[in-house]
């Protein structure tokens, strides 16, 4: 199955939630926000999000810091 | 990294203008060697704190999709600190995760003399400072 991720094709070999996507990316949840077809996902929704054909996924990683320590 | 004279007096009058609030954003161009900033990004500084900063991620995927339609790498990431120097604190290494993109920060603690460094942050114990110059 083909999807498209931060723009790129991808051919994934199983059914995948973005939890699995991220996880086999190496992407914490907590640091990343995701979108899938122009829609953001909530945290909750990654793990009940199933990835169909042609969907296009991106994944954005936080920025930000800030003097406080 | 190059900047231009007029996207330097941007960043800078953003930082003036969201003063005491921590401002941010993104600078967009070539990855190079050298890098070379085309393109300047201001960002809404989610967190609205004079202490810490975190960019709209709506804004992240709008910018995001743009610089890829138009070709454009991630050059830097950009904040200011309003009352301590222009160094990565210890929140600026936590949350850095784009070990590619170049952490340009102004620091405002003299408000008529502001100033900028610019530093890859590797991981939470490793920074390089980058040279960068402002030219046209």
């Amino acid at each position: 199955m083909k999807v498209f991720i931060n723009g790129k094709p991808d051919e994934l070999d199983e059914v995948m939630t973005i939890a699995r996507l991220l996880e086999r990316r190496k992407a914490r949840p907590e640091i990343v926000s995701v979108e899938v077809n122009d829609r953001i996902l909530q945290r909750e929704e990654y793990a009940k999000t199933i990835l169909r054909e042609g969907d296009a996924v991106e994944i954005v990683f936080f920025m930000g810091g800030g003097r406080e320590a | 990294m190059i900047l231009t004279p007029a996207h330097w007096e941007a960043v800078l009058e953003q930082a003036r203008r969201e003063y005491p609030r921590e401002a941010c954003g993104i600078l967009a161009g070539r990855a190079g060697p050298p890098q070379r900033v085309e393109r300047i990004y201001p960002m809404t500084n989610a967190d609205h704190s004079p202490a810490t900063y975190l960019m709209d991620p709506q804004e992240q995927f709008r910018v995001f999709k743009e610089m890829r339609r138009d070709g454009l790498d991630l050059v830097a990431i950009y904040h200011s600190h309003t009352a301590s120097p222009a160094y990565p604190s210890r929140r600026d290494r936590d949350l850095a995760f784009y070990p590619e993109a170049v952490y340009l920060i102004v620091t405002l603690q003299e408000r008529e003399r502001p100033a900028g460094r610019a530093f890859r942050i590797l991981d939470q114990d490793r920074v390089e400072e980058v040279p960068f110059q402002v030219a046209g």
